[in-house]
């Protein structure tokens, strides 16, 4: 495959603290006892992406993926780590690393994506219709992105909010309407100009985007070039391809010339493009064909452009790690229904307990567990759908129910963990019950303490 | 449970009703628009030939080869004729089939026909409610039967709307039946409506729909493809509904989004859509063209010509969609093209040339007369050499010889044009004065002015004739030598929506105008939402910013005019101060100011004042200023107690200076040491203007320098006021 890939590594996320730090930056977060990043490589491995540029926000961070990666796949992939200043937003990467981008096509995943929709058909898609954009889009997740799951059935009208509303035309390939997250807390607004030539719309709440594109790369660098307010590629550039795409001389208005016949080379042979593949097929034009051919004037050459999707089958997994939420989620996920991506093979137990880990009598570990390397447990413990990192200690008699434990955890008898994540270093003293808690690194919760619902971290 | 064991018992009742009930219709045989005046002023839409039938035939055959049993047709405007044409038909006297007429006179919209007929209490299940403009062939079965079924499951479906498909592309396909766009939103899975809009404000480039919509609904159909085709398949409630809501006047505009905004009593609307079925409603002259070239082209099969005759003398297709009646004069050098519809008893010269056109019974038309897609109903005069394009006739005209109708022409009954006369393209000529709308508004479409002349015209021939008569003398200048007619000036949307509306067809450069509209729009819509930076996070907190900001703007602009106003009068009426005070007051709280606002106002008013009285110099203008605040010292004064008050003069001032009446700018300085001397304005005050405007452009300091040495005077003053304290 012809793709340059952009992963967006992220720097350390306010929506993660206290479990991200400048020593675990989120492309580091443990999931299923690995970074959350080499999912996204591997998957990038698996379609034969080897040549990868990974943008992380900070140098120091940037320092620390950097060296990981180097450790974990010296051998296999070639990977560029790229530091950046913080708070440019995920446009600004792009900007920062656009000097490298010389492929037909860039990828740009987000570091943060667990998934096994396959690739492949993502830049067929792309390819085929030979796209400004291809997005992925996904099954929203059932129990939502944001924190708040327990509103129940209350605050009916707060739930369309949080996920994208996406617009799509009646062959569900082509992308025409896109709104995301906190926009959608009013009433929706379509742009009306693009009805009378796409005909119908069709509104879907159910999905996400992924925050997987593909991209032109001339196309890309332009906008990016030309709109230097635009922060995200999410809530700027793809938008704004979106609503340009059947008027895309304003999108190359005020360009130098030179750049302009290139682009405009490409728009026309896109054109030719799209005219022998509707030759070929004898299939349908799309809306973007009939908009640019329906001119009535022979002066004006209308240019379109095209933003593509592909739809993942509701059977393949998608997430994104960006709250505390999603966090629980994906390593539940990932030990259970979707084991798959997890990369380990389970027991008969439907578990993953390491050769080297101890466990005292009496003591079970259910299955969708994870047991890391060298961690000892005490007797009569019981760990039931959670995760337990490597090297950590457990006392006797200590309960871990759907909860994630990192590394070098010690804790003490009779602690009672309950839906929380205890980060590295963390030291829970006897008695201590710690539920739906997040625990950020080095932090000692006391003898005795009870905890529901907090954010502990050391100041 | 209680619901449940409701719902149970219906579902049992159910296979009774299906039996007992027959299939029931409401046929309105009033459109209760004016867009086919002049015409209608004179016989009912609903009797108007469509391709030599009336339009009410297409309706009732229609109704009867669907299986509906008892029709009721409710009459208003023309009661009478269309009484009159009913018990003259064969439609009272079919077995199987009632027509019943329920008369009304002082109906003025369908809300109220549908009101009347609850009150008649005639309707005893579901019922099909269409217009007597609608043509059709569809299958009521397949639609029927959805209906019933969703009301089994849910008591709340209580209509189902048929829609259709229109042409796909986007630069005509609205405007094939001349209808406004039409946006819809269907839930693609129940096929529910949840949104109509069919005359969306043309100003915004984005439509807005209820978030709310998608709760529910985890994915919805926007469409802008589809077209209403008034067929409506409603249950009791509908009629209820009408009477519970008394202001319900238009059926989509008011019952339609009504129920789709109250979510209280939770009524759904569906909608049911055909494919291969044709069914369209004549709404305007556009759509009476097209329909009528569809039922010529057999798309409303089995109602076409050859197979639907009223009485008439049979008429046969012959090759190329050529429909002639068998007796008729023609001439062997005439040619008929195709697609053309020639009743009987009607003569045609030699060399004349018809195409695609529709001519009526006993029409004489003379040699080379050319006609071209025109409409030309019965007993018609066309005299040698006369053209004709895109026009409709109506009975009785005499188109005198030479005479030319361009495009677009509507012709009334009886209308004479005279010889060699050019009747310019889009004229509506009637023997009728066009009545005087006394308001354009959107209420008188129901208007009553209709049903007073309509019945006017129902009382006496010989009325009309005098009418006519009368008006003759006139008239005949308007029409060429010898012609009767009044031309009517264009009404409301002018010659701009004209063209949407005619049975001409939209010329070319409309067609670029719309798709270059169409551009503009994407155009507009992208500078619309792309101002703000990232602003793609909250395009809707901006706009109702930016609203809000217009809306003050208004406000202040219009509370300053009224301030100058009110100050012009007290000086022209001699008012005094205090009662200047107390009307200025009584604004202040109309549009909610606060006291600095109205020092700005009416300081403004004062300056503007002295500006306008008479000056020879600036010396002059000094004095006239000196004058006017010496004279309303006490109602300024009485607005400038704090600073805030004094340095918003000031800004005023400044703004007058930079703006409105340059002439202050050089007096500036010396006009300000004026307010200061006589105490309008505090050192305090003009301290703080100095400092607020420190951080401005240099544009805006040109006035900070003018007084600069004011202002340095000032802050000398003070320190030597302490010195002598001290």
């Amino acid at each position: 495959m012809d793709f340059q890939v952009v992963v967006l590594g992220g720097g350390v996320s306010k929506k993660l603290l206290p479990l991200v730090s400048q020593e675990l930056p989120n492309a580091l977060l443990p999931v299923a006892n690995r970074p959350v990043i080499s999912y996204v490589l591997e998957y990038l491995e698996l379609s034969n992406l080897k040549d990868l540029i990974v943008v992380v926000e900070g140098e120091e961070a940037a320092l620390r993926v950097g060296a990981w990666i180097s450790g974990a796949y010296a051998d296999r992939l070639h990977v560029e780590v790229a530091a950046i200043p913080e708070d440019v937003g995920t446009a600004g990467a792009i900007r920062a690393i656009s000097h490298h981008l010389t492929a037909k096509d860039i990828l740009v995943v987000s570091g943060d994506l667990v998934t096994d929709v396959p690739l492949g058909a993502v830049a067929a898609t792309h390819r085929r219709h030979d796209a400004v954009v291809t997005a992925m889009l996904c099954s929203a997740p059932v129990s939502g992105p944001s924190e708040s799951v327990s509103s129940g059935g209350k605050d009916k009208t707060k739930k369309p909010g949080r996920y994208d509303l996406i617009g799509l035309d009646p062959t569900k390939q082509f992308l025409v309407h896109i709104a995301t997250g906190a926009e959608v807390e009013k009433d929706l607004r379509i742009q009306k100009s693009i009805l009378p030539a796409v005909g119908q719309i069709e509104i879907r709440a159910d999905l996400m985007d992924a925050h997987l594109y593909a991209f032109k790369r001339s196309v890309l660098q332009e906008v990016l070039d030309q709109k230097s307010a635009f922060q995200s590629l999410k809530h700027d550039v793809l938008p704004y391809l979106v609503r340009s795409q059947l008027k895309s001389e304003v999108l190359f208005n005020g360009m130098p010339p030179v750049e302009e016949n290139g682009t405009e080379k490409v728009i026309s042979q896109s054109n030719q493009q799209m005219l022998s593949q509707i030759l070929a097929n004898a299939s349908e034009p799309t809306f973007h064909l009939r908009h640019a051919l329906g001119s009535y004037s022979s002066t004006s050459d209308r240019k379109t452009h095209k933003c593509c999707v592909y739809i993942a089958g509701s059977s393949k997994y998608c997430a994104r790690l960006n709250s505390i939420q999603a966090y629980n989620d994906i390593n539940r996920d990932v030990t259970g229904e979707a084991s798959h991506l997890s990369g380990y093979s389970f027991s008969a137990q439907n578990n993953i307990i390491h050769p080297s880990a101890e466990l005292g009598a009496k003591t079970t570990v259910g299955p969708h567990c994870m047991l890391g390397e060298g961690s000892q447990m005490g007797d009569k413990c019981s760990v039931k759908r959670s995760v337990i990192g490597r090297h950590c200690r457990i006392g006797a008699n200590v309960k871990v129910v759907n909860s994630v434990v990192m590394n070098h955890v010690s804790i003490g008898d009779c602690c009672s963990i309950q839906g929380s994540v205890i980060c590295s270093n963390v030291q829970l003293q006897e008695r201590a019950v710690v539920k739906d808690c997040q625990v950020g690194a080095g932090y000692v919760v006391t003898a005795g303490s009870e905890c529901k619902g907090e954010v502990l971290a050391k100041k | 449970m209680g619901a449940q064991k409701k719902s149970g018992a219906r579902v049992s009742e159910d296979p009774d009703e299906l039996v007992r009930v027959p299939l029931q219709a409401v046929l309105l045989a009033d459109s209760f628009t004016t867009k086919f005046r002049p015409i209608t002023l004179e016989r009912p839409k609903v009797l108007l030939p469509l391709v030599n039938v009336p339009m009410i035939n297409y309706t009732l055959t229609w109704l009867e080869s669907a299986g509906v049993e008892e029709v009721f047709v409710f009459c208003c405007s023309h009661s009478k004729q269309v009484i009159n044409y009913l018990e003259k038909s064969e439609w009272l006297s079919q077995p199987n089939f009632t027509v019943t007429t329920i008369e009304s006179q002082n109906s003025v919209s369908a809300g109220d026909a549908l009101r009347v007929i609850y009150e008649r209490n005639v309707i005893q299940g579901d019922f099909v409610l269409i217009s007597g403009d609608t043509v059709s062939n569809m299958s009521l079965t397949q639609a029927l039967l959805e209906h019933k079924e969703r009301r089994k499951k849910d008591n709340n479906a209580v209509m189902t709307m048929v829609i259709k498909r229109s042409k796909p592309n986007p630069a005509i396909h609205q405007s094939r039946l001349g209808t406004d766009e039409l946006f819809m939103a269907i839930d693609p899975n129940t096929k529910q409506l949840v949104y109509y809009e069919d005359r969306a404000d043309q100003s915004r480039g984005t439509l807005q729909l209820d978030k709310s919509l998608l709760v529910d609904n985890p994915s919805l159909s926007l469409h802008h493809d589809k077209q209403d085709c008034y067929i409506d398949i409603c249950s009791p409630e509908v009629l209820s509904l009408f009477t519970d809501n008394f202001d319900y006047q238009h059926l989509r505009r008011h019952f339609v989004k009504g129920l789709l905004l109250d979510d209280i009593m939770g009524y759904k609307i569906f909608v049911h859509e055909i494919h291969s079925d044709y069914a369209a409603r004549i709404d305007n002259f556009r759509s009476y063209d097209t329909v009528s070239k569809d039922i010529i082209h057999r798309w409303t099969y089995p109602l076409v010509p050859d197979v639907m005759n009223f009485g008439h003398t049979a008429t046969k297709l012959e090759r190329q969609g050529m429909y002639r009646a068998l007796e008729i004069s023609q001439s062997q050098s005439a040619v008929i093209g195709p697609f053309t519809v020639i009743g009987s008893g009607t003569k045609i010269g030699n060399n004349t040339k018809i195409s695609s056109s529709v001519i009526g019974e006993g029409c004489k038309i003379g040699s080379n007369v050319t006609i071209e897609g025109c409409y030309i109903w019965d007993n018609i005069i066309i005299e040698d050499g006369c053209k004709l394009q895109h026009a409709i006739v109506c009975d009785g005209v005499i188109i005198k010889s030479g005479a030319v109708l361009e495009p677009g022409v509507i012709l009334s009954f009886k209308v004479v044009v005279g010889p060699e006369f050019v009747v310019p393209t889009y004229s509506k000529v009637s023997l009728f004065q066009q009545p005087i709308e006394e308001d354009s508004d959107e209420e008188l479409e129901y208007a009553d002015s209709t049903s007073v002349i309509g019945s006017q015209v129902d009382k006496s021939d010989v009325e009309i004739a005098s009418k006519v008569l009368e008006t003759n003398f006139s008239a005949a200048s308007q029409l060429g030598v010898g012609g009767a007619g009044h031309v009517w000036s264009t009404c409301e949307g002018g010659l701009e929506e004209e063209w949407r509306h005619s049975v001409a067809p939209i010329p070319k450069d409309k067609i670029l105008e719309a798709i270059k509209t169409m551009e503009d729009d994407i155009e507009f819509a992208q500078d619309d939402i792309l101002l703000p930076p990232s602003g793609e996070l909250k395009p809707n907190s901006n706009d109702s910013d930016d609203d809000d900001h217009e809306d003050s703007r208004d406000d202040s602009y219009y509370f300053e005019k009224e301030v100058e106003a009110t100050f012009l009068r007290a000086v022209h009426e001699n008012i005094q101060e205090s009662h200047l005070i107390l009307e200025i007051n009584s604004l202040k709280l109309s549009y909610n100011k606060d006291t600095s606002d109205c020092a700005g106002a009416l300081f403004y008013a004062m300056m503007k004042y002295a500006l306008d009285t008479p000056h020879s110099s600036s010396d002059g203008l000094l004095q006239n200023v000196q004058a006017v605040f010496t004279k309303w010292k006490k109602a300024l004064t009485s607005y400038l107690n704090g600073n805030d008050e004094q340095i918003e003069v000031i800004l005023k001032f400044e703004e007058m200076c930079l703006e409105s009446a340059k002439e202050f700018a050089p007096l500036f300085t010396t006009i300000l040491h004026h307010l200061y001397n006589d105490d309008f304005v505090e050192e305090n005050a003009i301290l703080s203007w100095e400092d607020e405007k420190k951080d401005a452009d240099e544009a805006d300091k040109v006035f900070v320098k003018q007084a600069q040495k004011l202002i340095q005077w000032l802050k000398e003053a003070p320190e030597e006021d302490d010195d002598d304290e001290e």
